[in-house]
């Protein structure tokens, strides 16, 4: 009992430690705009999602794993979050925390989304869950309107690398 | 044998053409697969949460409709459903009213049963019908992907045309940071006989979930 009492409170502890690492910004487009122009040789993933989306949280798993995957070879990760700016503490963090995610998390606090949408892709309706993947260096980009699985998603990154 | 040949590969070319040059159309259109700007609307009859049942047919002595996508789940859509009945309330007595459409596969989200769609209309009081697309096909014809998803439609004639695809407003996290009313400017030009100026916009929503997907 005592060591299941120990584990627990080591795994508390190691979540504490894994939820002071992970942080949510909350940014405006500028941020994205730079990820869209650099000319840095680093291949983006840029996943669109929402807490209470369930087809987007069905696919975060993937987009985890391909961040561990994938960190060492240029390869960044960034869940961007279409949650409202106002849930952030009480949705959004405890969200996150809860499930570990290491891969990088933004809030994008920009409601007129009208003004940036087809700046990400010119396809794009909207919805969500929606990716794109991008290197700048390499002129390519790729976007889906879509829910992706691990598969998919080590295919079209492997015409990145 | 030779003039087969011939008329064989004429045929083919003609095809490949045809074949090129309808893609070429649909992709100049903004919805590819569904109606774009200043297409007209098939009729369409669904049930309402009243238990009738409403067509588009139904709305021919009316100056144009507000066709709303909506959900009972979708974060996006209940932030905006308070505007929705407030464009029914302003707008239906200029004969030009709204009629919301839910389009999403209710075995993905039990908040979008019929049931629970029959409870929100009358907790919100809705003083406009709220039609469920069980089979989806209007949600497909009208290309709607996501909620909420507005097609403001002008009736003449009994002949209703799509005038605006896009977005309530500029704002959907705040009602009174916004600036830009996209549904009621278009309304309120078709209203003047004054041709729509931003005909299309896009925001955020939530997907709807088809069910063969």
């Amino acid at each position: 009992m005592r060591k299941i009492i120990a584990l627990l409170g080591l795994g508390l502890l190691f979540n504490h430690f894994e939820a002071n690492c992970q942080q949510v910004n909350v940014i405006k487009w500028p941020e994205v705009q730079e990820v869209l122009t650099t000319s840095s040789d680093t291949t983006y993933v840029l996943n669109f999602w929402a807490t209470w989306c369930k087809p987007c949280i069905s696919e975060l798993p993937f987009f985890e794993e391909v961040h561990k995957k994938y960190k060492n070879k240029n390869v960044k990760v960034v869940l961007i979050s279409m949650d409202f700016v106002k849930d952030l503490n009480t949705r959004v963090i405890p969200f996150v925390n809860q499930r570990n995610l290491s891969t990088k998390v933004w809030l994008l606090n920009e409601p007129d989304a009208n003004e940036w949408i087809d700046k990400i892709d010119s396809t794009w309706s909207g919805a969500i869950p929606a990716t794109l993947i991008i290197n700048n260096s390499k002129k390519k980009k790729v976007f889906f309107e879509q829910k992706l699985d691990y598969d998919r998603l080590v295919k079209e990154l492997s015409d990145f690398l | 044998m030779k003039n087969k040949f011939w008329l064989a590969l004429v045929a083919i070319l003609a095809l490949g053409m045809a074949t090129t040059l309808f893609f070429r159309s649909q992709l100049a259109q903004a919805s590819p697969n569904g109606y774009g700007i200043g297409a007209t609307v098939a009729n369409f009859t669904l049930q309402n949460v009243g238990g009738n049942s409403v067509s588009l047919a139904d709305y021919k002595d009316k100056k144009g409709v507000i066709v709303v996508f909506t959900t009972n789940h979708c974060p996006f859509a209940k932030a905006y459903e308070e505007r929705i009945i407030g464009l029914d309330k302003k707008y239906a007595s200029l004969q030009f009213p709204v009629i919301a459409i839910n389009s999403n596969d209710a075995s993905d989200y039990e908040e979008d049963s019929f049931d629970n769609m029959k409870k929100r209309a009358s907790e919100k009081r809705y003083s406009f019908p709220y039609l469920q697309d069980i089979t989806q096909a209007v949600a497909k014809a009208f290309g709607a992907t996501r909620t909420p998803h507005v097609f403001v439609l002008k009736n003449e004639g009994s002949k209703f045309t799509v005038q605006y695809i896009g977005t309530i407003d500029d704002n959907y996290q705040d009602p009174t940071s916004v600036t830009k009313r996209y549904v009621e400017d278009a309304v309120n030009n078709i209203l003047a006989g004054k041709p729509v100026v931003v005909t299309q916009t896009k925001a955020v929503g939530c997907a709807i979930g088809w069910k063969d997907a």
